[in-house]
């Protein structure tokens, strides 16, 4: 049985250098700085809390996103969210064909319009982008955080790429107007 | 018409292929410009989420509150903390009722040689070897205890040896001596200092017991008790006699 005070610190060891990116996922999901410091705050204590349940060697980043996930689904704007947002299917989205247009217009888009759209998104392909693209995590592990079988995240990936180019692609053209 | 191998190319621009099907589709992207284009655009896509994704910092003093709960917090007090809570209890409970309990079996033992002393007192025949010799009363000792000691010269003294008798105290033999000062009669009890006797009383001490002068010490593997209704500079005075008497 390990120690108690060293399971405390070596917790804040674990948990620690994620505070930043946890903050930044918990903002992008709440959209709000007040819910995603709830947010943050929350998954911190539950964590703690069950880090006796925590497996030593096995992957806690992935751990302690899959509670920041799950406590946002269960909070008030999670709650709306699972109610507003119903889900596709997921096979639809293999095998999207490139539109090369897009490159050109994806060269005009900037940085703001690019947040702008990821805002938009639903958040359930805003929340794979963001493990995938921002957090570089391996299907892997989105599939350990989000719940669902590795070839779910690789389509739910493609369809939500599909949807960020599309939004950032109206977004350029209305720019341009 | 979309190229077999575009499902192919979020695994590439993710790194999420490896080894032989890696270097395929490596391969393939040399010879198809399509499928390059496409590639490139995904892994710009992918560059400006990255950039675009570092968005939000959390607030300095947000950051020092949380690692201030995680420390403030482990859970190893949150835990046990009505366990500690309930033996603190247990042993503030439990320690002054083992001293209540350590002084009362002293009061008992205590009690039980001022029993004694009474008792001598009542007899008819209070000692068994009567004589206010030191010399003589030291070695009738001898054979009856497994210890010996010294008796003090009292001849320059207001104390009278009156004699002495064997004794049995907490199933232990010993010594009981009867002096006398003025008309008081003092007794002297001396055993081999057990555990249980070394804790009554520890260095010479003056105290009282049923209206009775005592004073007990340890020395040289004895231990000593006087009780008497002299005064107690009488009861004290003896016993630096007695304290005295080997040195």
């Amino acid at each position: 049985m390990i120690d108690r005070r060293t399971e405390a610190e070596s917790f804040e060891t674990l948990a620690m250098p994620m505070f930043a990116s946890l903050y930044n996922f918990a903002h992008w999901l709440t959209h709000n700085r007040e819910e995603a410091e709830d947010l943050v705050q929350e998954t911190y204590l539950k964590a703690l809390k069950g880090f006796v349940s925590f497996q030593q060697g096995t992957n806690f980043r992935a751990w302690i996103y899959r509670i920041l996930r799950n406590t946002f689904l269960t909070s008030r704007s999670g709650l709306s969210v699972k109610m507003t947002v119903p889900l596709d299917r997921e096979e639809d989205a293999i095998g999207l064909p490139a539109d090369t247009p897009e490159a050109v217009l994806l060269a005009r888009a900037d940085e703001q319009m690019l947040q702008s759209a990821l805002e938009s998104l639903p958040v359930q392909f805003r929340e794979v982008i963001l493990l995938c693209d921002i957090e570089e995590m391996s299907y892997q592990e989105i599939a350990e955080i989000v719940g669902i079988p590795i070839g779910t995240v690789m389509s739910r990936l493609s369809r939500a790429r599909k949807s960020l180019r599309e939004l950032l692609a109206e977004k350029v053209r209305g720019a341009s107007k | 018409m979309t190229c077999g191998w575009v499902p192919k190319l979020d695994l590439y621009v993710d790194g999420e292929l490896f080894g032989s099907e890696l270097a395929e589709v490596e391969a393939h992207l040399r010879a198809c410009p399509t499928c390059a284009a496409d590639a490139l655009s995904r892994l710009q896509l992918k560059r400006m989420t990255q950039a675009a994704g570092h968005r939000f910092s959390p607030r300095p003093e947000f950051r020092h509150k949380i690692a201030q709960s995680i420390e403030r917090r482990p859970r190893w007090t949150r835990r046990w903390a009505p366990a500690f809570a309930a033996v603190a209890a247990l042993v503030l409970m439990l320690v002054p009722a083992a001293v209540w309990l350590q002084n009362l079996r002293n009061e008992q033992a205590l009690d039980e040689l001022a029993d004694l002393h009474v008792s001598t007192l009542a007899s008819g025949n209070p000692v068994d070897v009567v004589s206010s010799d030191r010399h003589t009363v030291k070695p009738w000792f001898q054979g009856k205890l497994p210890f010996t000691f010294n008796l003090p010269e009292m001849q320059t003294s207001p104390f009278k040896l009156i004699g002495g008798r064997l004794t049995y105290f907490q199933q232990s033999p010993g010594a009981q001596l009867l002096f006398e000062v003025g008309k008081h009669q003092i007794s002297v009890f001396i055993f081999q200092n057990r555990g249980e006797l070394s804790r009554l009383n520890s260095g010479s001490s003056l105290s009282k017991k049923l209206a009775f002068n005592t004073e007990t010490w340890a020395d040289g593997g004895l231990w000593y008790f006087v009780i008497g209704d002299a005064s107690p500079s009488d009861v004290h005075a003896l016993g630096e006699l007695l304290r005295n008497a080997d040195r």
